[in-house]
């Protein structure tokens, strides 16, 4: 016995280490398959206070830059008031005591997660199928176009940024509406994108805004960039080729707008049912 | 030589105020590696995990009784933030058993008694960088691999523990300069 303690205090830190070592295993194993049930997390009193409280300022430092993007956001909604909206004057129709009926819905949504660095970019939304949202639906935030939703969870939906390599827009001039097609560059910027398929006709001006075309799964007119260069490096397609300065700035994303086509189920109906009479 | 004019055994005063250093120490490095080195990595490939430099810098005569739990508590602490129960707390108690051996091999017990702290300042640069590097590495190979727990991922895993290794010793090696006291040894 004596021997027994005289070699466990010899050897005291293998003994403490194996102790001290066991013990945290148990923990690990245990809380990290039920960490909600634990205590030593993020919901403990103190940690989340201290995060709260972190979080607080972080966002103070950043509350010039909200409030611009929220005035300017105001300024568009106001000019917008209209223009979301559907003229529906058929005669037949005035007993619903109403002229417009409204073919665009605005869903918003808080970015959670993004990306901008990588070849194919997805970003986070914290909304999802119980907020409206469907598979194929455009996203613009106040600075213009984002992409469109590829996933929808129950509360998140991810979005195809405009910064992917399968991403092409149908766009167009905004002076003239000639038409054309818009898409990321190659070279990974994320402020630099290119329009082509713009027919050799039109006069595209430097400085010129690229706005969505009629043709496009968002509301017409919704901008996407600006003119930067008016003969491009990259050789796509056989027609004029530009390139654009894309409008948002994508690493400082914070609030997004879903937009919710109330006709897009009919048009497409309708358009399936063309393909299948050829 | 080494000429000792106080004796190496701690007084009363001087305990208090090695114990008020530690705690301070203790907060601060918690705050740090919480609130400002868990939002950096570099190309998601280095993160610093500089709080171990308090295990690091504890006294010489800690008993062991002492030094396990500080260990534990340390990286309990830690999980605490980081949301992850008893993986740092692990790493850390490994990180305690490494530094046992380390000293136990490396400083003999007549010529370096008398150094309260295994500081830069005290045992000089090559003593410390050899002493970053084993436990830092131990406790960053240990943390990651068990943080991954998977042999698909090895590679990745094993170039972020290097890098991040990298990456907190330099800023150790930084810490150790910035608190650099000219105390002659010799």
């Amino acid at each position: 016995m004596r021997n027994l303690l005289i070699f466990i205090t010899k050897y005291n830190a293998f003994f403490l280490f194996i102790i001290f070592e066991v013990t945290a295993l148990i923990i690990y194993v245990k809380y990290n398959s039920f960490q909600k049930a634990t205590f030593i997390n993020s919901t403990n009193q103190v940690t989340g206070n201290l995060y709260a409280r972190v979080d607080q300022l972080k966002s103070y430092i950043s509350l010039r830059e909200v409030n611009d993007s929220l005035s300017l956001e105001n300024a568009r909604l106001r000019g917008q008031l209209k223009a979301s909206y559907y003229v529906d004057s058929v005669a037949k129709h005035k007993v619903n005591d109403t002229i417009y009926k409204q073919q665009y819905e605005y869903i918003d949504a808080a970015v959670i997660n993004n990306s901008v660095n990588r070849r194919n970019n997805y970003i986070t939304i914290n909304k999802g199928s119980r907020a409206g949202i469907a598979k194929g639906m455009g996203v613009i935030c106040p600075q213009g176009v984002v992409g469109k939703i590829v996933f929808v969870g129950d509360h998140f939906s991810i979005i195809q940024s405009l910064l992917h390599k399968e991403t092409i827009i149908s766009a167009a001039l905004a002076g003239t509406k000639d038409l054309g097609s818009f898409t990321w560059s190659d070279n990974l910027d994320p402020h630099a994108g290119l329009l082509y398929d713009v027919s050799n006709s039109a006069s595209p001006k430097l400085g010129e805004m690229v706005v969505t075309s009629d043709l496009s799964l968002f509301p017409a007119g919704v901008p996407i960039g600006k003119i930067s260069n008016l003969h491009s490096k990259t050789a796509k397609g056989s027609f004029l080729n530009m390139d654009v300065t894309i409008a948002v700035d994508f690493s400082k994303l914070q609030y997004v707008y879903v937009v919710d086509n109330k006709f897009a189920a009919e048009q497409l109906g309708l358009e399936a049912q063309q393909k299948k009479d050829e | 030589m080494l000429q000792s004019n106080w004796d190496w055994r701690p007084s009363r005063k001087k305990m208090s105020r090695v114990i008020l250093l530690n705690l301070l120490r203790f907060i601060a490095l918690v705050f740090i590696q919480v609130f400002l080195l868990k939002n950096i990595s570099l190309y998601g490939l280095s993160t610093p995990y500089l709080y171990i430099l308090f295990i690091l810098l504890l006294p010489f005569e800690t008993p062991n009784l002492l030094l396990f739990p500080l260990a534990f508590i340390l990286g309990l602490t830690i999980d605490a933030f980081y949301d992850t129960p008893g993986l740092h707390a692990m790493a850390c108690v490994l990180l305690a058993f490494v530094r046992v051996l380390f000293i136990s091999i490396t400083v003999q017990k007549e010529g370096f008694d008398n150094e309260p702290e295994p500081t830069f300042s005290l045992m000089g640069f090559r003593w410390f960088f050899t002493y970053t590097l084993i436990l830092t590495l131990f406790h960053h190979f240990f943390l990651f691999i068990l943080e991954v727990f998977r042999f698909t991922e090895i590679q990745y895993t094993l170039a972020r523990a290097l890098l991040s290794s990298i990456f907190t010793i330099f800023l150790i090696l930084i810490s150790g300069l910035l608190f650099y006291k000219n105390k002659e040894r010799k």
